[in-house]
């Protein structure tokens, strides 16, 4: 066991200070810690020399090193799209319908094509692509197509979406709102959802329905066909089937009727790239519905 | 030391030290922020951008008074994965107008930078009544009160005026027909030529959006909110920005 220092040792000075008796030593910084001090003077001199520090007369100086993060960022999405330059060229290039029947494109579009749904269309479409029922949001999984379900169909309704007012070449279609706009009266809509809701299979009132079918004849099948089977060049949909964009209770209907529905599809055009259009295409195309 | 003795005037007159004090940080902020006023590189110089719109700004006043910022970023910063996922990383010029900023520190949502156009009116008139219809994983609360609230533009002008106060360059026609182009813009069957003239393509090189926001007759807050939502990192025309190397 150490001894304890003798006192003359343990003298240090003090700081002269005096309060009701008690005084203060003045004991020096550890050198260690001074050291430290001084280095970070040092660093901070050099690190504002190497890096974007001291105000000028039109800018700051740019530093030896010439850090910036925005020419970072490009650099790295530079390299990225370099190593995929190849691929994204042939993707161009490939027919849009062979673009399956090459395993590397293929896989290179799925996956790409899965990351751009993800960010851009899961939003309306749902992270799944099983759209939102009774919200207008079309289910991506099935077969059952508003605009059609070919590759070629899927890309031209990607790259310029549907019923929009930004991209002349987008897909355009209008419903005339039944009631709203007074082309039928009440009754008369009540009796076409009854025979929508007769085509479709559900429970209806039969001499209603049929009233409906002559007024379905003649005020709905230009666009939805005679059947009902619906008609994807003016992206009227199939009534015939269980599958409702906006529900297909009785009320629905009529509501749908009345007021007319006017569902929109941004243009991707100019936000993606044909490479990046061409994948989310495959991407849905590969989702099961794809003709 | 000679050097330590005089500090001890300093330490033992308070009055002087804080008088020392306020100089050392007055240096230190004079340093940070001056060069930031006359610096030409601050902001970046790009077309495209103008003042918000009445009907914008009456939105983004909205979207301050409920606290959107508190869940949404509006700067992308410059990284491959939020460029990526976002689009180009948000530029000082973007943000040149806004009084105050909407940058934001905290992302439980996703980040407005450049969500203009994005989506269709009608999503966000969904997204707005109840996001968890659209979007099942969402936890953003309803907003469809907007949608029931009727606003007349009684302070628009006033708006407009103190963000002419504050730096935004409105000119005078801009000021006094501000009530006019709050409400030519939600009406797209009115006549918006006066709006598109101060706003619009002539001037900044965009035509204004003009359309019925929220799909019904009244103007509710829900267009004015829409309206901003719908033109947030749109104005910019990225195919004339060249960037500067040393930022």
């Amino acid at each position: 066991m150490a001894k304890p220092l003798k006192k003359e040792l343990r003298q240090v000075e003090t700081t002269g200070h005096s309060w009701d008796g008690i005084e203060e030593y003045n004991n020096p910084l550890p050198r260690w810690w001074v050291w430290v001090f001084y280095a970070t003077i040092v660093w901070g001199i050099g690190y504002t020399v190497a890096y974007p520090a001291w105000p000028l007369i039109t800018g700051a100086t740019p530093g030896l090193l010439g850090a910036s993060t925005r020419a970072d960022v490009e650099v790295e999405i530079a390299a990225v799209d370099a190593a995929n330059a190849a691929t994204k060229d042939k993707l161009i290039a490939a027919d849009l319908t062979a673009i399956g029947a090459d395993p590397e494109l293929a896989n290179y579009a799925e996956r790409a094509g899965a990351a751009i749904f993800k960010t851009n269309c899961a939003t309306c479409h749902g992270s799944g692509a099983a759209g939102v029922e009774g919200k207008g949001y079309p289910n991506l999984l099935d077969d059952d197509w508003l605009w059609g379900g070919t590759m070629e169909d899927i890309h031209l309704t990607v790259t310029h979406g549907i019923r929009n007012t930004t991209d002349p070449d987008a897909r355009y279609s209008q419903m005339p709102a039944f009631g709203v706009d007074g082309i039928l009266d009440e009754t008369q809509i009540g009796q076409v959802a009854e025979h929508v809701l007769a085509i479709s299979g559900q429970e209806h009132d039969a001499t209603a329905a049929a009233a409906g079918a002559t007024l379905f004849a003649e005020n709905c099948a230009a666009c939805h066909m005679e059947d009902g089977s619906g008609d994807r060049t003016q992206g009227a949909p199939k009534l015939t089937d269980a599958i409702w964009l906006y529900g297909g209770s009785r009320e629905k209907i009529i509501e749908t009727v009345t007021k007319a529905r006017f569902g929109v599809m941004p243009n991707w055009s100019p936000r993606l790239s044909e490479d990046e259009i061409r994948a989310v295409a495959y991407y849905v195309h590969s989702r099961g519905g794809g003709e | 030391m000679a050097f330590l003795d005089k500090h001890k005037v300093i330490e033992t007159n308070a009055t002087l030290l804080m008088i020392l004090s306020l100089l050392v940080v007055t240096i230190g902020g004079i340093v940070q922020i001056v060069p930031l006023f006359y610096l030409e590189n601050t902001i970046e110089k790009v077309e495209g951008m103008r003042p918000y719109t009445p009907l914008e700004l009456a939105g983004r006043n909205i979207y301050i008074r409920e606290g959107c910022y508190g869940c949404h970023s509006q700067m992308i910063r410059p990284m491959r994965d939020e460029v990526e996922r976002y689009g180009h990383y948000s530029l000082a010029a973007e943000s040149m107008y806004d009084r105050p900023f909407q940058w934001g520190s905290k992302r439980t949502g996703p980040d407005l930078a450049r969500v203009g156009g994005r989506y269709s009116d009608e999503w966000h008139q969904d997204h707005f009544q109840n996001a968890k219809s659209v979007v099942p994983e969402s936890v953003m609360p309803p907003y469809g009160f907007l949608a029931n609230t009727i606003i007349d533009g009684k302070y628009i002008q006033d708006v407009i005026a103190t963000n002419r106060m504050a730096g935004v360059p409105y000119d005078d026609a801009m000021v006094e027909d501000a009530l006019a182009d709050f409400t030519a813009q939600a009406d797209p069957n009115g006549d918006s030529s006066g709006l598109e003239e101060r706003y619009g393509t002539a001037t900044f090189g965009t035509p204004v959006n003009v359309r019925n926001f929220d799909g019904q007759p009244e103007l509710t807050e829900m267009d004015a909110l829409i309206a901003y939502i719908q033109v947030l990192g749109t104005m910019v025309d990225f195919s004339t920005y060249t960037p500067v190397a040393n930022r």
